[in-house]
This record gives structure tokens, C-alpha cells and sequence, in this order.
């Protein structure tokens, strides 16, 4: 008995020195990559490569995602506030939910599964069939050249990817309220407008998507980079990263949010 | 021709995204009302501010002419002193008068201001002397209960 | 300078974490040879190769290329060492979001300032040296397994190195591709001045092209020689090898308790 708990509380330690080592061994090489970043700039094309890859690629799913979500934002913000005969606040519950929450976190949870999944499994393929072992035998550092550009592809797009499942989501409340259910145009704007702030509504959406944008690429990056060189090991790397993605993603929402729109209206 | 195919959606992707932060900040956001530039400070002090808030709009005739900027407890006069960003288009009168108001019954509340004749014009950073306070429920159904109370006294011949 | 060896092997040691992979192995190689180096699966032939381009270190003595020991140069230098090695993965490792051309130009454009119209005219000749000039448009998963090996081999004959190591080229090759790209390591190996290593098990075909041949067993250098010496060899680790009987100094078993023990049998004595 005494022998058995010994085991449990031994492997409970074991986990987690083992995270902690990985976290910490995670951290050292993202800091490796922002280090070697500099001829990724240097030859923007690399990352213009890049950002098709992650970013237009994403695009369809995020346009349609982006026109679905704000289509029942609207259609259930509506069947609420009928109630109360303030159908016309809808424009302000469709935008200020996607503008602060939805358009960042939905977007980033979809670039986790589109795009980071896509590049985990890219650089673990690479990986196995020694592609990056071969680099480095020619004399270029895998990491500047094939890591750092793929990180700053993924940084870029994602706050662009985020603005524009927001407007797309905008346009779908619109198209159900508004055209649908006939809900006063002018009403829908001009309520929207004065209850969405620039600086502490848009700009804070912002600023939280180039913030998933960094996690989500910094996770891929790293779990395709440390997966085991075997088709197992990669596909557990890339079933990881959607994972780890979103956990990240939603916990750090929560950080955000607390920091950013603490004590304001 | 795959490059430049590349470079092109990339291209598109990078204005489209540019264009949605654009048309947030335009038709969705207060961009459009947004000119740090062109505006003064006015401060007033009110005895009660209500559920007032930073940033809550400034009015007159119910125009937005401004934006609450800061709000403060003095411990000197134990008051609120709300502080203001004004428009610079608009110039107020001296004897202006401001009031902390609700819009609707349940709606926000706002500061509104209800210009005087003075022919001197209030300045950057001035006060407005003459204030009144936001209605609090409480304080009104209190007030109405002890009128009526008091009514009562005087037309009850027994007491 | 042209008599001392281009790689030396002087009494490395090398293990991953406890378990040793090498033991003490001592080699030198002359320059413009084709040598190889076999032995058994797992015998820590891949190590020998990744000590000379340096992704290794040795944990006793030392492995020195052109007169410089590999584990002591800065990461500088050793970059500039490894610009004149060519490497040829087990298989093949093109970049496979890369044509064949953009593969086999890959080098010249990281590592040169050649006009894009002198990379063509190079390129180009590199693939017609192995025989694919027009593949050059095709992607690697185009290519079946002998023409991926040959752009490989293109890819790292492509800057003129001193030395290319081929990591098992024979591996999962038929016939026909196989005597095409032993032929071929030898005919560029003789017509561009370079040194190659081969490491492999493929004792037929690799006896046929190399200069001289070490056999590794169990991390130690068990015999080495010219092709002639290789097959006439008494040596028993050597003739098993070379005839590919299955049993001899290598055993068909791996190290196990005996076989009455694992089966439960040799419990007797309890009964």
C-alpha cells in the first residue's frame, strides 16, 4: 500500500519536472527563433510565403465561420431583446461581442485547427524525412530559415484573419436583422457606433489576436520542431498543438479580458 | 508565375485585412468622432454623480459635443469633480449650466449642458460654477415620502 | 599537404547517454577515394558520418577534417567546413515543397550571389550529371525512389564540395537504380576531385565501386582493406559478412536469458 502511493506520488513529480522541463525548454526556443529572426526580414519573401500558407488559406473558413457566427448573434440577440423593446440594441450586442470576444477567440481557434495543425505537421514531416537535418549539413540553420519565417507568417495573419471574421460577422448580424426581420437600419448603426469604442473596444480586440497569434504559431512551431521523427509522432504532435492551442487560447482570453476591461463602462 | 500568383493573393489578403480593421473602426467604432486634437477641458464639480461613467458623452441639445475624461472624490470639498473633454467647435458660455442626466428611463447616464448669456466664453481647464447633481431614486422617493408625511400633519386637526 | 588524409579518426569514443556507440575507432582517409564503411544494422555506422559534419561530438578523441578538428571549431567555422561537405540522406531528404530545380539551386542561392541565369546554366548541368536535366521542373513526389536519390546526389555535388558522405544510397533501390547510382558515385567522386564516404550494408554492390572498405562491429573497426583483400578475408566477422551467412562472431539471437529459462522450464527444481 504504502509501496503503491509511493509510485503514484513519484509518478505525479515525474510529470510534472517533465512539463516544467518542456515549458521551459519551449520558452528557450522561441526565444532561439525571435533571435534568429533577422534574415527572415531581411528576405521578406520567405515570410510573404508564409503568410499565404496560413493566412489565405484560412481565409474561406474564417469568412464563413465569421458570416454564421454574426448571423445567430443576431438572430438570438434579437429574439432576447424584443423582449424588452430594445430590438434595435441588436447592431451593439452583434458588434461589441465579436469586436471584444468572439472575433479573436473564434478566429484563433480556427487558425489553431486550419493553420497551426497544417504547420506542426509540415515541420514534423519535415523533420522525419530529415529534411531539416540535410539543411543543416548545407550549412543553413533550419531554425532562420525554415522556423522564424513560419512564426512571423502565423503573427502577422492572425490579426487580419481576426478583423475580418469580426466584419464578416457584422455583415452577417446585419443581414438577419436588418434585411430579414427588418429590424430600423439606421438604428443598428448609429446604436453600434456610439457603444463601440475605438480605442478600448477595437483596438483591445486587436491587440488580443496578435496576442493568440503569437501563442498559437509559437505552439506549432514548437510542438512540429520537437515531434519524434515518426508518423506517429507527428500526428500526436499536430493533435497536440489543436489542443494545447485552444486551452491557451481560451485561458488567456480570460488574462486578457481581466486586464483590459477592468473598470471601464 | 506561381511567385507572383502568390504574392498577389497575398497581397489582396493583407489590403483585405487592413480594409476590415478600417471598416471597424469607421462604420462599426466612434472613429469617425474621434479628434484628440480638437478639444478642451472643462471641470465641474457635482454633489452626486449618479452611475455616471468615464467616457459617458457630453451633450447639449442633445448633440455629443464631448466625452467625460476623468472622474474624482475630493477629499477638500466632498464632491465629485468630473472632468470633461469638450470639442473645440463648440465654446460654452460662462453661466453654463450642467447636469448629470439619464437618457430613457433605464438608459445611460450623461453629463448635458445648458448654455447661459454670459458673453465670456468658459477656457481650457475652467470650472463650471453652476452644477446640479444626477437624481438618485432613492433620495426622490425619499423627498416625496416626507412631503407627503408632512402634508398629512398639517390637515390632521387631531395631532 | 595532397598525402595527409582528409579525415582522421583518432581513438573516438562516442555514446548516447549511457549506452556506448563507439569504442576507440581509429580511421584515416585519403583524398579522391571512394571508401566505404559497413556493418551491421545499428552498429553506429550514421554516428561515424555525423561526427565528421559535426552535428556530434565525440566524448573521447577526436575526428579532423582537412586538418581541423571538427568538435573544436566554432559554429562559424563549422559552417564554413560544411559548406564544402555534401551529405546525402538514407532518403534523400529533397525539400518537398521545392521542384527539382529549385531543390538542386537551393545551395547556390543561400549560399552564393550567383545571377539567377548562372544558377540555370549550373543547375542544369548538375542534373545532367545525373542524368535528370529533364526532371528539373518536376516536384519530389513526382519522382520515384532511384530518380530522388540521383537529385540528391545532385543537390550535394552542387557547390563542388571536397567530401560527400552517402548515408545507405542503396537503401530500398531496385536493381537497375541501384548499379546507376554506385555508378554514378563513382564516376563523379573520379571526374569532380572529391572524397566520398559511403556508409552502407550493401556489400555487393559497394565492393564493386569503393577504394577500400572498414567494417564496424559492436562501435570497434573489426577489419578494413581493398575490395580484393575484403573478399578474400579470413577473418570470420569479415567472410560472414561479405557471404552473408546468418550465423557466426554475429549472432542470429539477441543477448537473452536461456531459452529454457524465458519458457519457464528451467524451474524444475521446484517442483
Amino acid at each position: 500500500m504504502v509501496k503503491q502511493l509511493k509510485v503514484f506520488i513519484e509518478s505525479v513529480g515525474h510529470r510534472v519536472v517533465d512539463s516544467i522541463w518542456r515549458l521551459g525548454y519551449a520558452t528557450r526556443f522561441i526565444l532561439l527563433v525571435l533571435l534568429k529572426s533577422v534574415p527572415g526580414f531581411l528576405r521578406f519573401r520567405l515570410i510573404t510565403r508564409e503568410i499565404y500558407f496560413a493566412g489565405v488559406l484560412s481565409l474561406i473558413i474564417i469568412l464563413v465561420s465569421g458570416l454564421f457566427v454574426g448571423m445567430v448573434l443576431g438572430l438570438q440577440g434579437y429574439e432576447t431583446l424584443q423582449k424588452f423593446g430594445s430590438e434595435s440594441a441588436v447592431g451593439t450586442l452583434v458588434a461589441l461581442s465579436l469586436v471584444r470576444e468572439l472575433g479573436p477567440v473564434i478566429a484563433a481557434l480556427l487558425f489553431a485547427s486550419r493553420a497551426g495543425s497544417a504547420m506542426t505537421a509540415e515541420i514534423g514531416l519535415m523533420k522525419a524525412t530529415e529534411q531539416l537535418a540535410a539543411m543543416g549539413m548545407m550549412a543553413i540553420d533550419p531554425i532562420a530559415r525554415i522556423i522564424a519565417p513560419r512564426f512571423w507568417g502565423g503573427v502577422f495573419s492572425m490579426p487580419l484573419l481576426a478583423a475580418m471574421f469580426s466584419v464578416t460577422g457584422i455583415f452577417g448580424g446585419y443581414l438577419v436583422t436588418v434585411v430579414f426581420i427588418g429590424v430600423d437600419e439606421g438604428s443598428f448603426w448609429s446604436q453600434m457606433q456610439s457603444a463601440v469604442d475605438f480605442r478600448y473596444d477595437i483596438v483591445n480586440g486587436v491587440i488580443k489576436s496578435g496576442f493568440f497569434g503569437v501563442v498559437v504559431t509559437a505552439i506549432a512551431v514548437f510542438e512540429g520542431f520537437d515531434a519524434p521523427p515518426t508518423a506517429e509522432g507527428v500526428s500526436r504532435a499536430t493533435t497536440r498543438t489543436v489542443v494545447t492551442s485552444a486551452l491557451a487560447i481560451l485561458g488567456l482570453d480570460f488574462v486578457l479580458t481581466a486586464f483590459m476591461f477592468r473598470g471601464v463602462s | 508565375m506561381q511567385r507572383t500568383m502568390m504574392d498577389f493573393w497575398v497581397g489582396l489578403f493583407v489590403m483585405a485585412g487592413i480594409g476590415a480593421l478600417l471598416i471597424l473602426g469607421l462604420k462599426a467604432g466612434n472613429l469617425t468622432d474621434f479628434q484628440p486634437e480638437g478639444s478642451y477641458r472643462l471641470v465641474g464639480n457635482f454633489e452626486n454623480i449618479g452611475g455616471l461613467k468615464v467616457r459617458a458623452p457630453v451633450k447639449s441639445a442633445g448633440v455629443v459635443v464631448g466625452r467625460v475624461a476623468d472622474i474624482q472624490f475630493s477629499t477638500q470639498t466632498y464632491d465629485a469633480v468630473v472632468t470633461m473633454k469638450v470639442d473645440t467647435h463648440y465654446q460654452f458660455p460662462k453661466d453654463t449650466f450642467a447636469s448629470i442626466l439619464t437618457s430613457g428611463l433605464l438608459g445611460e447616464q450623461y453629463v448635458g449642458l445648458l448654455p447661459g448669456g454670459d458673453e465670456e466664453m468658459l477656457k481650457d481647464g475652467e470650472k463650471i460654477m453652476k452644477t446640479n447633481s444626477a437624481i438618485v431614486l432613492e433620495d426622490m422617493i425619499g423627498r416625496f415620502l416626507f412631503d407627503k408625511a408632512s402634508e398629512k400633519k398639517d390637515t390632521d386637526p387631531k395631532i | 599537404m595532397a598525402d595527409s588524409p582528409l579525415i582522421e579518426f583518432r581513438n573516438v569514443n562516442f555514446s548516447y547517454g549511457t549506452r556506448p556507440v563507439l569504442k576507440g575507432v581509429d580511421m584515416s582517409m585519403s583524398r579522391g577515394q571512394v571508401i566505404a564503411i559497413m556493418g551491421g544494422s545499428g552498429s553506429g555506422k550514421t554516428t561515424l558520418l555525423r561526427l565528421i559534419g559535426g552535428e556530434v561530438s565525440p566524448s573521447a578523441g577526436s575526428v579532423s577534417v582537412a586538418g581541423q578538428t571538427v568538435h573544436e571549431l566554432s559554429r562559424d567555422e563549422l559552417f564554413r567546413l560544411r559548406r564544402k561537405m555534401g551529405m546525402l540522406f538514407q532518403f534523400g531528404a529533397l525539400f518537398t515543397d521545392l521542384s527539382v530545380f529549385d531543390n538542386v539551386a537551393f545551395q547556390m542561392r543561400e549560399h552564393t550571389d550567383l545571377p539567377e541565369s548562372m544558377i540555370r546554366d549550373l543547375v542544369l548541368m548538375k542534373l545532367h550529371a545525373v542524368g535528370l536535366r529533364g526532371a528539373h521542373h518536376l516536384m519530389p513526389a513526382q519522382l520515384s525512389g532511384g530518380m530522388a536519390r540521383r537529385v540528391a546526389l545532385a543537390r550535394s555535388i552542387a557547390l563542388d564540395p571536397m567530401l560527400v558522405m552517402f548515408d545507405e544510397p542503396f537503401a530500398g533501390l531496385d536493381p537497375i537504380s541501384l548499379s546507376v547510382v554506385g555508378g554514378l558515385i563513382r564516376r563523379l567522386t573520379d571526374t569532380l576531385g572529391m572524397t566520398s564516404i559511403l556508409v552502407t550494408h550493401d556489400v555487393q554492390e559497394s565492393l564493386q565501386i569503393v577504394d577500400y572498405v572498414y567494417f564496424l562491429a559492436d562501435g570497434v573497426i573489426t577489419a578494413h582493406g581493398t575490395p580484393d583483400e575484403v573478399r578474400e578475408s579470413k577473418v570470420p566477422f569479415v567472410h560472414q559478412f561479405v557471404h552473408g551467412e546468418t550465423d557466426g562472431p554475429v549472432p542470429f539471437h539477441y543477448q537473452a536469458q536461456t531459452y529454457s529459462q524465458d519458457l519457464g522450464i528451467g524451474v524444475m527444481k521446484s517442483v
